[in-house]
């Protein structure tokens, strides 16, 4: 074969670069289940070797990475229409969709056994399970079947910090349970303000989100309904002896401004929202960034402050 | 025959290939640094050694 045949451009036939296979396990998804694992696992009230603590963090991280993976195979044919996720590996051609769901099978077992032998057995079947509940129960059975799609699926997200929680204690308790609440009821109207605002893409994809199926009206309204309810968790785990004065100051902050961002959400109407380009609903989805990653900060900075001893009241 | 500048699809394989082997080489060297952290975590184990070593027994046992 000469080189002549190589002279034409290159076809987008899965032949991508490492940064495509990369790409796959969605990083930015990772880096948010970086930071809740890691604080998960650090303010626990158990210390863990430092190495041992990397490789759970590492593990629990590709297992999250896996099931993006599993993720764009299966969402390819609706990822090719969003705008907001047409440029994805698979759908842009640079990677083969048989390639991304070996990835995510090879990763998603790699993980698991890995954080087994790493940790316990407890957090490798969280893990597990939380892969199986991304890949099967949201992408393959919720996103296309139920406007609570995001409801319910939002658990997915939501177990890793209760994974580092339980890969340095070994066992699950309330303040587990209560920081796997608080992403779990974030969840919601985090994905419903983006929505609200990138709304054609989901229904052109014929994905039924609230504001496909029930309007838009409805969708503010669960909004403000579903920030009401984070607000007492946020505030509950104040109450944990992982957190204290500090913790409770921010949440306390954060949750009046999330609360004022969904009732203003909610006593907008379409044509005042289109009028300014819906700046009060990407104003809120931008906070809502902020409000987890401070949350979460705050408690990792108090567990730090309070195991160098440098901070007593936190518990 | 010369060698021309490589194809660009060629780069794109090699960085791929490259990458494989860095991930490989880190895998490896995260198992031995968890092998070693799991082995020493508690504490010296030369008591387990197959070799008889008295000295290491407690007394009374």
């Amino acid at each position: 074969m000469s080189d002549a045949s190589f002279d034409r451009p290159a076809p987008l036939s899965g032949e991508g670069n490492f940064g495509d296979y990369f790409a796959l396990l969605k990083p930015r998804v990772m880096s948010l289940v970086v930071f809740t694992a890691l604080v998960g696992l650090l303010i626990a009230p158990v210390s863990v070797h430092p190495i041992v603590g990397f490789c759970a963090i590492l593990f629990i991280a590709i297992g999250a990475g896996a099931s993006g993976a599993l993720n764009m195979w299966w969402d390819a044919d609706i990822d090719v229409i969003m705008k907001r996720t047409a440029r994805r590996p698979v759908p842009a051609g640079k990677v083969q969709a048989g390639e991304a769901l070996a990835l995510g099978l090879g990763l998603s077992g790699l993980s698991v056994v890995m954080l087994a032998l790493a940790t316990n057995l407890l957090a490798a079947a969280l893990l597990a399970f939380t892969i199986f509940f991304y890949a099967v129960v949201y992408s393959m059975w919720l996103k296309r079947s139920t406007p609570q799609n995001i409801v319910i699926g939002g658990a997915a997200g939501a177990f890793p910090p209760m994974i580092g929680w339980v890969a340095a204690t070994g066992s699950i308790s309330l303040e587990a349970v209560l920081m796997f609440a608080l992403i779990f009821m974030w969840t919601p109207p985090h994905f419903w303000a983006l929505a609200l605002f990138m709304k054609a893409d989901y229904h052109d994809a014929g994905v039924p989100m609230l504001t496909v199926t029930h309007g838009r009206k409805v969708t503010r309204t669960h909004i403000l309904v579903y920030t009401i309810l984070l607000a007492p968790v946020a505030l509950g785990l104040a109450l944990t002896p992982v957190a204290g004065p500090l913790y409770l100051a921010t949440a306390l902050v954060l949750n009046a401004i999330f609360l004022k961002g969904a009732v203003d959400i909610w006593r907008r109407d379409e044509i005042t929202a289109e009028a300014d380009n819906y700046a009060t609903e990407k104003k809120f989805f931008k906070f809502s960034l902020l409000y987890l990653a401070l949350h979460f900060g705050a408690l990792l900075v108090e567990g730090i402050l309070t195991r160098s001893g440098l901070w007593t009241m936190g518990g | 025959m010369s060698f021309g500048k490589d194809h660009e699809l060629h780069e794109r394989r090699a960085g791929r290939n490259f990458g494989v082997a860095g991930l490989l080489v880190g895998f490896a060297a995260i198992v031995f640094g968890l092998t070693v952290a799991k082995v020493t975590e508690d504490g010296p184990v030369e008591g387990f050694d197959h070799v008889a070593r008295p000295a290491l027994v407690e007394r009374g046992e």
